[in-house]
């Protein structure tokens, strides 16, 4: 079941290499959403009818890519459990599970990262 | 603004940073009419760069007078933090929950011990806990495994750095404080009933005079009969992005501000004015965040800075009255924020002639003149 | 004690992969110096020239005949025998000259000989109320989507701003058959007046003049309705179906007349700045440059700055244009192969000639532009209610009360208000703190100064720093 595209800010251009992009199959916050292949995450909601990426952690404001280059930091999404991701420096693939960033990112539950056991060495003398 | 002041103040502050600030707020709350000067924006700055620790435990080790004057601070901090919100609107985040100091090593944890118990037996109150892993961990779940151990003390706790700046501009010139900006003082003239100081932008006259210029007291404090044997200490610190909240508890090393964001410290090096970061020590610091929090490995960085910690040889503060020429006063450590509140609330009344606090006397200058053993502060 | 950073020793490391950067990493190259390109893209081109390596025809016709001159330029470099180093982010440049970069999750450090900096412009910034909604873009971001995914506004867009960047997205739309609401034209009649007094400079650099007429021509002709002299631009929101607040429409007025027009896709553009990052966090010396309205590093002939054996070139030096930049890398390339003795420093001259008779044609159109295109002040020193920082959702009003407060600079500012030390560290919002700050002192920004600029230039994991 697919996701009914809302009205998208972007759409891939008529004509020849347009069309000739190939739609990949992803997920955005929990649902199946069929996007354009080839890009950018960014591109790909934005043609996907996504325009709210994130929320702000100062006001909860919504976010949505603003320069497309890596400068604004506003298009912030979690990819695949990585929270904090530029989506418009990331190029989509099939299966990514994106999430809107809400506020402050999350942090994994404790115990699920892995660490070595290199012995420390002490901490700075105070 | 006038350069020329022909109103003389009561008071002239040299510096308004966190110390300067806080002397500034506390001498307008004794009725003083006070100038502050303060440098540019390119400053050093001590005051924009540290880790916002309210810290007691561990401290004068060597000197417990030291650990008295820091305590009395911490006690005075939540009447400072009120009436800063009072007077300002201004929330400094204060939070005194008690602080804790990692321990990655059995050795490391009787050092602490030994430290603590010492502190202790000298004081008499001074409460805090040795904690094993388990302990730890039942106060702060995400601790990594390569915490064996920690130290524990109800006395700690942290704010916010930067609205403490703020609060107390903010304050002092709401109490009437005149704040002098973008000056910097090149001399000190002594006079039979004053001191007449020369800055690079204008004159200025007043009875007493406080040296708070952080590092430049060095400079200036001859000038009144002081000294003032300060040189830099570089710290770096690593800051990320905000976070979902998962520690309220500010640690030695590593803590979360009020505004989400994790500050991970510190260390200590003495390279002169040279406040530039260095990947080595940076990753150090990282990895040590990483064992101390390990879910945190994928948090990301968004600034790396160094400061440069204003350190007498011992470490401890600077507090002076010149005999020379009684009303010159310096007051310099590398701890502003937890002595804020002493420096507003004991520092300042006895500028404007109270009783000398009984802790300062051994925090005068004249303890350099003896070579001797000098142990770390911190 | 100390972390193991095992540092790999090269002649000349060239940052960021547009014109500038492949042309200086192909000079320094050819000179038999080891070269290393690092960008965070995975093909050559940089901003100007993203994707030229994959543009097809019908693209690189739309996109124009300068975008498919990029072309030359990467075959050039492709074939340099430099060593392209992508997907690799630069986050820290000493002044000893060791690079930090991160790859693949890793971080990797360079110990260079000579650095050539050639990471660009940013888009400058353009604060009007509502410019932080989602629909609102940069043109730039536009181009990107153009050339990177071949993607186009749903809806006919408002382009708002000034600037030969603006005029050339819509040509480029018009050329792609995409509906254009309007093309709102800040430019004030004013600084058509003074920009005449560039005139007979402007009119030897004839080629770029008709060039810009022509993009104007195809726009009218197209019947894309064009307001001039717009001013008190702020972009309305509405909430969605989805509860989403997103723009809706922009206002503006010409004259005094008021407008409003209906558009969820917002272009903003009001020129582009040197991308100051790197040079600004190197402590290198800068001048404020009151014609382009920004902060530039001071460089030397060959783009060397006051940080010995650390070199600018292109937009990041000043912005000049993607033909200055390739020349400017060549130029610096040159220096670079030089002071490393692979090339004697009359064979360098004699070389840099050419170079340096083509940059001043190129250039000479500039003054031209910087004075007719110069952005309004209210759309560099906002009203009261901005945003400023938009990381920090720091408003111009708020900031005018830290200056209220003693706050002499940015730095101060940063402390007191948190302006600043959102993930874009100042790159949205530097310029104008700046400029807001002067304005409420009134004085220069030159003498209110930047932002202090600390690594890493972009972030980098916790994790990453320990090498774990």
């Amino acid at each position: 079941m697919t996701t009914q595209s809302t009205h998208s800010l972007f759409k891939p251009l008529p004509g020849a290499q347009g069309a000739a992009a190939t739609q990949v199959a992803i997920w955005f916050n929990d649902r199946p959403l069929s996007v354009p292949g080839g890009c950018s995450v960014a591109a790909a909601l934005l043609a996907a009818g996504v325009s709210r990426f994130r929320a702000t952690p100062v006001s909860g404001a919504a976010r949505a890519p603003f320069c497309m280059m890596g400068a604004c930091f506003d298009c912030l999404v979690e990819i695949d459990g990585m929270p904090s991701r530029q989506a418009c420096m990331v190029e989509v693939t099939a299966g990514m599970r994106i999430r809107s960033q809400e506020g402050a990112r999350d942090l994994p539950p404790c115990g699920a990262a892995d660490i070595n056991d290199a012995p420390l060495e002490t901490a700075h003398d105070r | 603004m006038t350069l020329t002041s022909t109103d003389s103040p009561d008071v002239l502050v040299l510096g308004g940073g966190l110390v300067g600030s806080a002397v500034a707020y506390g001498l307008a709350r004794e009725g003083a009419r006070v100038t502050v000067l303060d440098e540019d924006d390119g400053g050093l700055r001590a005051s924009r760069g540290n880790f916002g620790l309210v810290w007691i435990q561990g401290k004068g080790y060597g000197l417990s007078p030291y650990a008295r004057w820091s305590r009395s601070s911490a006690t005075r901090w939540p009447g400072l933090a009120q009436a800063l919100q009072n007077e300002t609107g201004v929330d400094v985040a204060l939070r005194q929950p008690g602080g804790f100091h990692f321990c990655f090593n059995d050795s490391e944890l009787a050092e602490r011990e030994k430290r603590l118990s010492t502190l202790q037996a000298e004081l008499g109150d001074y409460p805090y806990q040795m904690l094993d892993a388990a302990e730890v961990r039942a106060r702060i779940p995400q601790i990594g495994p390569a915490v064996i151990g920690a130290s524990y003390s109800p006395m700690d706790g942290h704010v916010n750095p930067l609205k403490l700046l703020r609060g107390l501009h903010a304050a002092m010139q709401a109490r009437g404080v005149r704040l002098v900006s973008g000056e910097r003082a090149e001399r000190i003239e002594p006079q039979a009933q004053g001191f007449v100081v020369h800055g690079k932008r204008g004159t200025y006259r007043a009875a007493r005079v406080v040296l708070a210029a952080g590092l430049g007291n060095r400079a200036l404090a001859p000038f009144v009969g002081l000294d003032a044997p300060v040189a830099p200490n570089r710290g770096q610190v690593l800051v990320s992005e905000r976070v979902a909240r998962f520690l309220d508890y500010p640690t030695l090393n590593v803590r979360q501000t009020d505004e989400g964001s994790v500050q991970f410290g510190d260390s200590m090096e003495e390279v002169g004015f040279n406040d530039f970061t260095t990947t080595h020590v940076l990753a150090d610091i990282a990895r040590r965040g990483v064992r101390a929090f390990p879910m945190l490995q994928h948090v990301r960085l968004l600034r790396m800075w160094a400061a440069l910690r204003v350190y007498s040889p011992d470490g401890f503060p600077i507090y002076d009255q010149s005999e020379a020429h009684p009303g010159a006063f310096v007051v310099t450590c590398h701890s502003g924020v937890t002595l804020a509140a002493a420096h507003a609330l004991r520092v300042a009344p006895w500028i404007m002639g109270a009783p000398m606090p009984d802790e300062l006397p051994h925090f005068s200058a004249r303890r350099f003149e003896h070579a001797g053993e000098l142990t770390p502060a911190h | 004690m100390t972390a193991d950073f095992a540092s790999e020793a090269v002649d000349v490391v060239v940052i960021g992969a547009g014109p500038a950067g492949m042309s200086a990493a192909t000079r320094a190259a050819r000179a038999g110096l080891s070269t290393v390109l690092i960008d965070e893209q995975d093909a050559a081109g940089g901003q100007i020239y993203r994707a030229i390596s994959r543009a097809d025809a019908r693209r690189k016709e739309i996109l124009g005949p300068d975008y498919a001159a990029g072309a030359a330029i990467a075959e050039a470099f492709a074939a340099s025998g430099a060593r392209h180093l992508t997907h690799a982010t630069v986050w820290q440049v000493t002044r000893e000259r060791g690079v930090n970069y991160l790859k693949d999750g890793k971080i990797g450090s360079f110990d260079a000989q000579r650095v050539i900096l050639a990471s660009g412009a940013l888009e400058r910034p353009f604060p009007i109320p509502g410019w932080t909604l989602p629909g609102v873009l940069t043109a730039g971001a536009a181009q990107i989507l153009l050339k990177s995914a071949g993607e186009v506004p749903a809806a006919p867009p408002v382009l708002a701003g000034c600037g030969p960047l603006l005029y050339l997205l819509g040509w480029q739309y018009v050329r792609a058959g995409v509906p254009i609401r309007a093309l709102v034209d800040t430019t004030r009649h004013e600084d058509r007046w003074r920009a005449k007094r560039h005139m007979l400079a402007a009119l030897r650099a004839w080629p770029f003049l008709s060039k810009g007429l022509q993009l104007i021509r195809t726009l009218r002709d197209a019947k894309v309705p064009i307001f001039e002299a717009a001013d008190d631009l702020r972009v309305e929101s509405r909430i969605g179906t989805d509860h989403v607040e997103r723009a809706a429409a922009l206002h503006f007025t010409t004259q005094g007349t008021a407008h409003r027009l209906e558009a969820d896709v917002i272009l903003l553009h009001q020129g582009v700045v040197p991308n100051t990052q790197f040079t600004q966090a190197l402590r290198a010396a800068h001048r404020w440059d009151d014609a382009q309205l920004c902060f530039t590093p001071k460089v030397d002939a060959w783009g060397e700055l006051d940080v010995p054996g650390i070199f600018v070139a292109g937009d990041g030096a000043g912005i000049g244009g993607a033909q200055a930049a390739a020349l400017q890398g060549t130029l610096a390339g040159l220096a670079a192969a030089a002071q490393l003795g692979a090339l004697t420093a009359e064979a360098r001259d004699a070389e840099a000639v050419a170079q340096r008779r083509a940059l001043a044609g190129v250039m000479r159109i500039r003054p031209f532009l910087d004075s007719l295109y110069r952005p309004r002040d209210i759309n560099r020193i906002p009203r009261d209610e901005t945003i400023v920082c938009r990381c920090e959702e720091v408003t111009a009003g708020e900031l005018r009360k830290f200056v209220e407060l003693g706050c002499v600079g940015p730095n101060q500012a940063k402390s007191f208000g948190r302006c600043g030390m959102g993930p874009c560290q100042g790159r949205m919002c530097g310029l104008t703190v700046t400029e807001v700050i002067a304005d409420a002192r009134r004085v220069s920004p030159a003498e209110v100064g930047y932002y202090r600029i600390r690594p890493p230039i972009k972030p980098l994991t916790l994790g990453e720093l320990a090498g774990e």
